[in-house]
């Protein structure tokens, strides 16, 4: 018994590294994270408090910051909901079902994250802007999309567009069929069936592709700023806030907004990392995001 | 396989999600698109070649994809090196770490962007002890170099440990047993069933960086000629109302870009069928 364990033991030894090279690659990949990882979030908290606590409220309690906070969350109220029925029913679509361009389909929907965020913003900028085709049109009908709310909701659709839908799709295929055949063939209707059935089974997926969709709308920078024109406590979201404080070199005020995105950044690593744990079975294998 | 097809068909809702999965879609990202196709094609081919020839656009270019390169590259072997440790070693705080790969995918990139670009400055924690050395990052393109590598990082992390969780130690063992040494079974053996999630996350990392504006523009400097992105490029010239000098870099950056998702997927096949084969 004991001669066994000493040779698995030795074999085991063979098949990993000596105690020094382990070290360095810990001290390599740990040094590594905290200067680029960890540093820079500690320093927005660090940097936002320099001229103490009541500096930071002050500048949360702006009149602009206040603007940019409301606007940020209203367009994030508007765009995950939008997103979250468009993830759960091309999920549905094609996890469910078989039928030709499947692939095709999926890599279509999985377009925005290999697209640059300025272009995001430029292709709205193209559609609704002053010599489009829609945009005067629209304008003549007391319908501004460029520069107002409406650009900076469908920019931030536009990027966030993927994210429900690629956590669902793996989910709902590994899941297969079988529950919900069985609840039609015991006589519930489709919307019974999707409510009682597949929605339990795929909650924590739902609820861990919501997240990472609410934690990107509500920090887009680079196709919001395309599309907002920039106008102080109207149209600016509160990463541009960030910007324009930042240019300002009032960097007290731009690291205290930061501070609300980079909890809001916290609270989503930390609800991802507890759902994985918790509930790892019942989010889908491949999560790339 | 059609019995199959014809049970799943069964399912109720199939018309209604896949009318509103093509319409949301047609609606938010194919027409946009498409609309930036067309405006492209209102160039004639001297006038678009014109504005992609120039000294302007080819430096932005440049700095653009030839950062990105080589910010993917640092990313293929400090990911790789990360993954190694949080997968085959325990230490204080693995978890804590494992988590904060995330943290450029969940910090908005404007405040990365402000933070990398106070850490860099020349007074900053990091700027004052690389300037004492005589190396400046911020405002330089050095500077572009550290904000894509920092938001390419788990890119290649997440893309290889799943790979690397799998793998099976016994042939580890079994080639230690043959005699390989500890750096030829790593080379030989672990290495090669990496390689496709290595590519893939190098890709992956590598497009990330080429589009990326947020996190990069605070720290660039920006200059023209010198540290101007692409994507800064674009903004600068929608802002001049020069909307065909904009479409037209666009259209190349997205040409590009739909060239590497075409590798990454082709990428992927290759490592699924390798891996079926190892099965």
């Amino acid at each position: 018994m004991s001669a066994e364990t000493s040779t698995s033991r030795r074999f085991r030894d063979a098949a990993t590294e000596t105690p020094l090279a382990r070290y360095i690659l810990v001290a390599i990949a740990v040094g590594f994270m905290a200067l680029i990882l960890l540093m820079p979030l500690l320093l927005v908290f660090i940097e936002a408090f320099r001229q103490g606590i009541p500096a930071f409220f002050e500048a949360l309690g702006d009149v602009d910051a206040l603007a940019a906070i409301r606007l940020t969350l209203l367009v994030a109220a508007i765009a995950v909901p939008l997103n979250l029925v468009f993830g759960v029913s091309a999920a549905w679509a094609i996890a469910k079902f078989e039928f030709k361009g499947k692939t095709f389909l999926t890599t279509l929907i999985d377009l925005p994250f290999s697209i640059s965020p300025v272009i995001s913003g430029l292709v709205y900028v193209l559609l609704f802007g002053a010599n489009s085709y829609l945009g005067p049109i629209l304008k003549g009908w007391g319908i501004e999309i460029l520069f107002a709310v409406p650009g900076i909701v469908l920019a931030t659709v536009f990027v966030t567009f993927p994210f429900v839908a690629r956590e669902l799709i793996p989910l709902m295929q590994e899941q297969g069929t079988g529950d919900e055949e069985a609840a039609l063939s015991l006589g519930a209707n489709g919307w019974q069936t999707f409510w009682y059935v597949t929605l339990p089974n795929i909650k924590w997926g739902l609820l861990y592709g919501v997240l990472l969709c609410n934690a990107r709308a509500m920090g887009e920078f680079g196709a919001v700023s395309v599309v907002s024109g920039h106008i102080r406590g109207l149209t600016e979201t509160m990463p541009l806030h960030v910007e324009v404080l930042y240019n300002e070199y009032n960097f007290v005020a731009a690291f205290a907004v930061s501070t609300l995105l980079a909890l809001l950044a916290l609270v989503t690593l930390a609800l991802k990392t507890i759902l994985e744990i918790r509930y790892g079975e019942q989010l889908s294998a491949s999560r790339k995001h | 396989m059609s019995a199959i097809a014809a049970r799943r068909r069964t399912l109720p809702g199939f018309g209604l999600t896949m009318g509103l999965t093509l319409s949301w879609l047609s609606v938010i990202i194919l027409i946009p698109l498409a609309g930036l196709f067309l405006k492209s094609l209102e160039l004639s081919p001297e006038q678009f070649w014109a504005i992609l020839s120039s000294r302007r656009t080819l430096n932005a270019l440049r700095v653009s994809f030839g950062l990105a390169f080589a910010a993917a590259c640092v990313n293929l072997v400090m990911g790789s090196i990360i993954v190694w440790a949080l997968v085959r070693y325990r230490f204080p705080g693995r978890r804590i770490f494992d988590a904060i790969v995330d943290v450029p995918f969940a910090l908005p990139t404007a405040v990365a962007g402000v933070a990398l670009s106070s850490l860099f400055a020349e007074k900053g924690w990091l700027g004052a002890p690389l300037a004492a050395l005589g190396i400046k990052v911020a405002f330089t393109p050095l500077g572009i170099f550290v904000a894509m590598i920092f938001i390419g990082i788990p890119f290649v992390v997440r893309t290889v440990q799943p790979v690397m969780e799998e793998l099976d130690r016994e042939v580890e063992e079994a080639a230690a047993t043959l005699g390989a040494s500890r750096f030829q079974t790593i080379r030989r053996v672990v290495l090669p069933s990496l390689t496709p999630a290595i590519l893939t996350g190098f890709a992956l990392a590598f497009a990330r960086a080429v589009g990326e504006y947020g996190s990069v523009i605070f720290i660039a400097g920006n200059i023209p000629y010198v540290s101007e992105i692409a994507p800064l490029l674009i903004v600068i010239r929608l802002e001049e109302f020069n909307y065909a000098g904009a479409t037209a870099i666009a259209s190349i950056m997205l040409i590009i870009s739909f060239a590497m998702l075409l590798f990454i997927n082709l990428l992927q096949m290759w490592s699924r069928r390798r891996y079926a084969n190892v099965r």
